[in-house]
């Protein structure tokens, strides 16, 4: 993991000091509202619908167990004892006094953490695959990217006042399993007929109210010019992107306006002044922070399954439901990755309390290197356990209710926090992803029904992805009632696609029943149970499910 | 509105001119981009410094082989949070050279002139009762860079690379 030194430190300390500051110029009046808004949100505090929220970043979704023990404590000490993780790889508390804010930044600080830049219309928190360091199909481990890109943009004189919010995720894999395709910027790495690894950059991709899958600007690029790339694109959007209209303000709109040719020619050029200049990477400097990822002492184990794993497997029905959902392969031999899964069905999606935070670090002490994740689906990782110890893991997880068997299933819902909290929504989310995850708690169903990824988004800026799901619910507000609008289709790996609109929206009983009924339909018409509810329905497209649903109602 | 230079408040020793007004005959004169482009002749056989106003819409790729001309180049912050002209400042810098007083004027807060003097800018004009204290206490909230920009400043990255290229020469 990467280790912060004397420079990172001193930089982070300074922002609580100059936060501090802030905090106190608008407690005493000396900054009005409008003018602490912009430094309060480049420090991620946002003013909800009932108290301040903190978001804090979790650089590219990477914690080691002294992280994640120091959040539990902020949870207990600032919050009221538990936090949301989001979409964004990042973890939200909700109950925040601003007098406090400075406190919890500094706390956050001991254990080199912040809250840079996780609100503004900045560069966001660099997001990428779950899986890193460890997924048995990477070509190149994308952490190095996402810490230099951190470095890079944070504190960024030039692009601190975009036209809007930016956000750039990074996969090492060919299966992309960090939603690259729907970023402002989707960094994707692969090999060129010369054996060199680089970048396929997209840009313009986003989820929101116009929604686009990202557009190819350039097939490879050498990785000793990434940040030179990446400051040209920025710096075209940040002259040329729109200002007038919050809703048109992000690049996919400038992308999609001037077209990518025009967008692309505008780059280069820039890219052609500037490529040789003081941001090319030297491979010493890339070296030095690929250091901070090198893999953490793995025993050399053999090949094939751990015994003591299969055992358990023949033995505990429950473990072994777990471990066929919830866990995933490893690059080193008799290890595995686990999902710690958040989603426990009736639970809002992503919560996790301080007593589970502090017993996912124990765990992570006791069998992973000290090492966690988190997902943009929401839930935790733990990436490195080896075979043997999965059945002591899945216990150590059950009794914190942490093994809740439903990665990837019916029931593992990304949710917006929704009505319930946010002030821009326009329906209650996490209710719904309650009731439906209720209803997919036959394991025995839900695993036979197998892979389905539910969003749900409270309102059309879709935080949570609802374009991209195999099933996508997005709340509207129809005369001051909670409606619901179901797409099907949507998908956010490397093939993506936006979901389609089934038909007309409808009321949360109703929209409940029918992802029951859509469910139905699938398993009904699957070729066979390999065929995934994404494949049938690529198949047979939506007349089947538009008639099931709209017919029974 | 106060005008900050070289971190004092100083006399701004420049006239605006109106786009309809004669210009006097010699001394310093700030004029728009549009009377530029329109009487660009005449203005360029005047025998005094000439300083130029730019909307934050100008593409600098376009003016940036001209900006030598110009003794002041003021850019502009209609709204805090339209950014559109640190870009303008460090291209006019960083790529086509330009030494001259780089001026940045409209809505500006203290808390953006960190920004505003990484890209570029030596002159501020901030309505704050105590500016210069506020210029002071916004440069040295941050001791470290991470990237590269207008003022040279070694970056993270280039210092630990010194390090680890004379790591005794570093202590």
């Amino acid at each position: 993991m990467y280790q912060y030194d004397d420079i990172d430190q001193t930089l982070v300390d300074e922002r609580v000091a100059q936060f501090r500051g802030q905090v106190a110029r608008r407690l005493s009046g000396a900054l009005s509202e409008d003018e602490f808004k912009p430094l309060r949100l480049q420090n991620g505090l946002y003013l909800q619908l009932h108290a301040y929220m903190l978001r804090i970043a979790i650089p590219y979704g990477v914690l080691s167990s002294r992280q994640l023990r120091a959040l539990s404590q902020i949870a207990c000490r600032y919050d009221r004892g538990w936090g949301h993780f989001t979409t964004r790889q990042n973890l939200q508390f909700n109950w925040i006094k601003l007098e406090e804010s400075a406190d919890a930044l500094a706390d956050l600080a001991k254990v080199q953490m912040h809250a840079i830049q996780t609100s503004g219309n900045t560069i966001r928190n660099t997001t990428t695959d779950q899986f890193a360091g460890a997924a048995h199909d990477e070509i190149e481990d994308p952490r190095v990217w996402c810490e230099i890109i951190r470095q890079w943009s944070t504190f960024h004189p030039e692009f601190s006042f975009l036209p809007r919010k930016f956000k750039i995720a990074v996969t090492g894999s060919p299966n992309d399993r960090a939603a690259v395709r729907v970023h402002d910027i989707g960094l994707r790495m692969h090999r060129n007929a010369a054996g060199e690894t680089g970048f396929e950059v997209i840009v313009g991709g986003g989820l929101g109210r116009t929604p686009f899958i990202g557009k190819t600007i350039r097939d490879f690029l050498p990785k000793q010019h990434l940040l030179s790339y990446l400051e040209a694109i920025l710096r075209v959007y940040n002259q040329f992107g729109r200002r007038d209209n919050l809703y048109k303000a992000r690049i996919k709109i400038l992308v999609h306006e001037i077209g990518i040719e025009a967008m692309r020619e505008k780059v280069e050029a820039e890219w052609l002044a500037s490529r040789d200049g003081a941001l090319r990477l030297p491979r010493e400097a890339i070296d030095q922070i690929a250091a901070h990822f090198a893999p953490p002492p793995f025993e050399a184990l053999p090949a094939g399954i751990a015994p003591a794993y299969a055992e358990a497997f023949r033995r505990d029905f429950e473990f072994g439901l777990w471990a066929r959902r919830n866990t995933a392969k490893h690059k080193q031999p008799g290890y595995s990755i686990v999902t710690v899964s958040l989603k426990k069905e009736g639970a809002p999606p992503g919560d996790a309390s301080a007593e589970q935070m502090a017993a996912v670090a124990d765990i992570a002490d006791r069998y992973s290197f000290g090492e966690i994740r988190v997902t943009h689906e929401q839930n935790l990782v733990l990436p490195h356990i080896r075979q043997a110890d999965l059945p002591a893991v899945h216990k150590a997880l059950k009794a914190y209710d942490l093994a809740t068997p439903n990665a990837g299933l019916a029931s593992d819902i990304i949710a917006c926090p929704g009505l319930d909290y946010c002030a821009l929504a326009n329906a209650r989310s996490i209710p719904i992803a309650q009731q439906i995850a209720l209803r997919f708690r036959n394991w025995e169903r839900a695993h036979d029904i197998g892979e389905l990824k539910i969003k749900i988004s409270g309102c059309i800026n879709a935080c949570g992805h609802h374009h991209v799901g195999h099933i996508g619910i997005l709340g509207v507000d129809k005369a001051g009632e909670e409606f619901y609008q179901l797409t099907l289709g949507g998908s956010a790996d490397e093939n993506a696609t936006l979901g389609d609109i089934l038909g007309p929206a409808l009321n949360a009983d109703q929209a409940v029943d029918a992802i029951d009924t859509l469910v139905e339909t699938y398993l009904r018409l699957r070729s066979s149970s390999e065929e995934r509810f994404l494949d049938t329905y690529r198949r047979v497209g939506l007349a089947p499910f538009k008639e099931a649903v709209y017919a029974a109602a | 509105m106060p005008l900050l230079k070289n971190g004092t408040v100083s006399e701004d020793r420049w006239t605006s001119a109106a786009d309809d007004a004669a210009l006097p005959a010699d001394g310093p004169v700030l004029i728009s981009h549009a009377r530029w482009l329109t009487e660009r002749a005449a203005l360029e056989t005047r025998n005094a410094p000439l300083g130029i106003r730019l909307p934050n819409t100008v593409d600098i790729l376009d003016f940036g082989p001209e900006a030598g001309r110009f003794g002041l180049i003021v850019l502009e912050f209609p709204k805090f949070s339209d950014g559109r002209a640190y870009s303008q400042a460090r291209l006019l810098r960083e790529r086509f050279g330009y030494q001259g007083e780089l001026r940045a004027t409209g809505n500006i807060l203290r808390d953006q002139l960190w920004h505003m003097h990484r890209s570029g800018f030596d002159a501020f004009e901030l309505a704050h009762p105590d500016a210069a204290a506020a210029l002071a206490g916004a440069l040295g909230d941050f001791s470290a860079v991470y990237q590269p920009a207008a003022d040279g400043r070694p970056t993270a990255l280039q210092l630990r690379l010194q390090k680890l290229r004379k790591p005794e020469a570093a202590e």
